[in-house]
């Protein structure tokens, strides 16, 4: 076993304790991050964590028996695909990039639109996302967790249910649950800035964290605080990726609000880049959140290209370059009309792209790193 | 209780959910009131477009004016007009109006301009009135009457007094804080005017006026003034309905003067904190009782916006819309007679200040 297993194990235990104590609250993290949150009704067990990894990988609630939960969010992957956008069941795709899985305990919505407000009711929704598992509904998933002697067994171990009684909130609460011991924190930047160890990081990353707090003012959004660091601020921003996507005039925006009304959020944002490219705004109607995206963290984000919602970026240098161009591939290109005001020109020289891009690469916890 | 536009939305949210358009102008006939008076327009202001050099503008204001216009774009049902309301410019130049009007030009629907003193005192408004028209007009809207003024006019002497150049001039004019500036003025010409054209107008129907500066003294160190406000404000008072709505503050204000309604309009290009006015001596000045919240720095659009603006049986409802913020709307309490901000008037319900370190 490696060390990822060690990690869980460790919270598994912390996690008892505060099952024991009925707290079920949060639980320490590691060397960087803060207390993992816990929802009340859904402490973390040791149980419900084994239940949860059998549900996460198991093929059979698609429609060919040849996707699950762990295809676009695979270990090996850093819990990503690697593809620009994913795939589903017969190769079909969507539109947008899958975010890793670890660390997603931290997030307080889920989905880049963040459209699900908790891990529990995300994970329901790609099992009947027709370019994902392509279930009709849930019951198939169902029909499997009651009468499979393992699973029936795992259920009566974690939730002390059976047969009719097992219903989606268990099975949602399962995967939660097993997707909230995939921490990882304890990276060199974490050595570095938490732990005091000044040879962890390289001098080239060492220069590309005070551009990153400084010059290049992704703290910004990508939040590093005095004890901790999420990297992310949980918002959503304009920040002018695949810009030529969205609505350019008021017949446009209304059709890609009738197909979200039509389909539902999830199926019409997964179906069409136009529809993708609403971002938040399909989600709350704010103009602000036209083309707005949540912040991805950027741990472990060396293990994840392409990046961005739509993959479009292969690496992290091209990233740091979209940024450096304020919002845009190339310089020459236009910027988008309702791109965040916090989206300028940065103004970087080649090296400090470079050391920018060395500073994200510091980023790897060392469970992850590539062998 | 008159149900606000606001508390409309939030109650019938479902139900407009299954009909509505994608922005949330929905315009709301009501009681048995006619509908054809009650009408939206929207008002963009202050983006003052600046050249730096050759073809080249500040990123950030030409960056304000596109979201808004874009924004705009995107209103349904369409606003029966729009507003420009001063300050195009940052210095006057034509580059400069040419560039702004050129953003413009993408706004769906008719347009009428309000001119500022940036636009104004490199030329005194030739080639505005060559690219955009007269600088003081009125027109009549679904039975609205809409008054036009050039309110940013000056004492001639200090105009016309010896300037090294005409650019001297507008500098002197641009600079907001400057002890050797000049209050803003309609003038008497301009007055004459106003009396001919209230004149022809039946007391009952609705005024509103659009302005560049406060048709009311808030701040003189600031220029947030018009010297002969209360010259125009008589005219104005014979008038059961009244509504003067200006720029130039860059913030969100509103006042009642006896029977006239006071609201400012957002700029698209950045915010003005408010004057630390007369803090030693008690004032009868219009009191900001709601300051806007902190502008994010990091944001360049926090606490700018633009606005569209609902007619009901001649009163004026605000609605601004503001990038990287909360939307604010300053309804027309017909209860009370004045403007009032629809949600965040009472004390525990407004926006806490942000706190940056």
């Amino acid at each position: 076993m490696n060390r990822t297993s060690h990690c869980i194990k460790a919270i598994l235990m912390a996690g008892a304790v505060t099952a024991a104590l009925g707290l079920g609250v949060a639980f320490a993290g590691p060397l960087g991050l803060p207390p993992v949150p816990v929802p009340a009704d859904n402490p973390i067990t040791p149980e419900k964590v084994k239940l949860g990894d059998k549900l996460f990988h198991d093929q059979r609630f698609s429609t060919t028996a040849e996707v699950s939960c762990s295809t676009c969010h695979d270990k090996d992957k850093g819990f990503t695909d690697q593809l620009p956008v994913s795939e589903g069941i017969n190769k079909l795709k969507g539109t947008r990039n899958a975010p890793t899985v670890i660390n997603a305990a931290y997030l307080e919505t889920q989905f880049w639109d963040g459209r699900e407000p908790t891990l529990e009711s995300q994970s329901a929704q790609p099992f009947v996302n027709p370019v994902e598992m392509g279930l009709k509904d849930h019951d198939p998933i169902l029909k499997i967790v009651r009468t499979d002697p393992e699973y029936q067994a795992l259920f009566k171990n974690a939730f002390g249910k059976s047969g009719g009684q097992i219903t989606m909130v268990e099975v949602e609460k399962a995967l939660a649950t097993f997707q909230r011991t995939l921490i990882a924190g304890n990276s060199p930047f974490d050595r570095y800035y938490f732990g005091g160890d000044k040879k962890a990081m390289s001098p080239a990353a060492v220069r590309g964290l005070e551009l990153f707090i400084g010059q290049g003012r992704c703290v910004s959004c990508h939040v590093i605080e005095q004890t901790q660091a999420l990297f992310t601020d949980n918002r959503f921003h304009m920040i002018g990726v695949a810009a030529h996507q969205m609505p350019k005039d008021l017949d446009e925006l209304s059709a890609a609000v009738e197909e979200v009304k039509r389909k539902g959020t999830d199926i019409a944002v997964l179906s069409d880049a136009k529809t993708s490219s609403l971002g938040r705004y399909a989600v709350t109607r704010d103009l602000t959140d036209i083309g707005a995206f949540k912040t991805s963290t950027l741990r472990n984000i060396d293990l994840t290209a392409p990046y961005m919602h739509d993959g479009s970026l292969k690496t992290l240098k091209e990233v740091v370059q979209f940024y450096n161009n304020g919002g845009r591939v190339k310089e020459s290109d236009p910027l988008p009309d309702l791109l965040s005001g916090g989206i300028r020109p940065l103004d970087l020289t080649e090296e400090q792209e470079a050391d920018l891009v060395e500073f994200m690469k510091a980023l790897t916890s060392p469970e992850f790193l590539r062998k | 209780m008159e149900l606000n536009r606001r508390a409309f939305l939030k109650t019938t949210g479902a139900a407009l959910m299954a009909t509505a358009l994608p922005m949330s102008l929905v315009r709301v006939a009501f009681g048995s009131q006619s509908p054809s008076q009650n009408f939206t327009f929207g008002y963009i202001s202050d983006a003052h477009i600046q050249l730096i050099k050759g073809t080249k503008f500040v990123r950030n204001w030409d960056m304000g004016l596109i979201r808004s216009v874009q924004e705009a774009n995107l209103l349904t049902p369409r606003p029966d007009f729009f507003m420009f309301g001063g300050d195009l410019a940052q210095l006057g130049m034509k580059e400069e109006l040419d560039h702004g009007l050129e953003i413009m030009s993408k706004l769906r629907g008719k347009v009428h301009y309000v001119i500022g003193e940036h636009d104004y005192y490199l030329d005194l408004g030739a080639y505005w009135q060559s690219k955009i028209g007269p600088l003081w007009y009125s027109f009549d809207h679904k039975g609205v009457h809409f008054v036009v003024l050039n309110s940013i006019l000056t004492y001639d002497r200090w105009t016309y007094k010896k300037w090294e150049s005409p650019m001297d001039r507008m500098l002197a004019m641009a600079r907001l804080d400057n002890p050797e500036g000049s209050p803003f003025m309609v003038g008497e010409q301009q007055l004459g005017w106003l009396r001919k054209d209230l004149a022809k107008v039946n007391k009952g129907t609705p005024v509103v006026v659009f302005s560049h500066s406060p048709i009311q003294k808030i701040y003189q160190g600031w220029n947030f003034w018009t010297e002969d406000a209360e010259k125009v404000q008589a005219l104005l008072k014979p008038f059961k309905k009244v509504t003067v709505i200006y720029g130039h503050v860059h913030q969100i204000q509103y006042n009642q003067i006896g029977n006239i309604s006071f609201q400012a309009v957002m700029a698209t290009a950045w915010p003005w904190p408010y004057p630390q006015s007369y803090t030693q001596v008690t004032s009868r000045l219009p009191k900001l009782t709601v300051p806007m919240n902190r502008a994010d720095p990091f944001f360049e659009r926090d606490a700018t916006g633009w606005q569209f603006i609902d007619v009901r049986k001649g009163n004026v409802d605000m609605h601004y819309q503001l990038p990287d913020n909360k939307n604010r709307s300053v309804v027309f309490n017909t209860k009370t007679g004045y403007p009032q901000d629809a949600k965040y008037q009472a004390a525990d319900s407004r926006i806490p200040p942000q706190a940056h370190f």
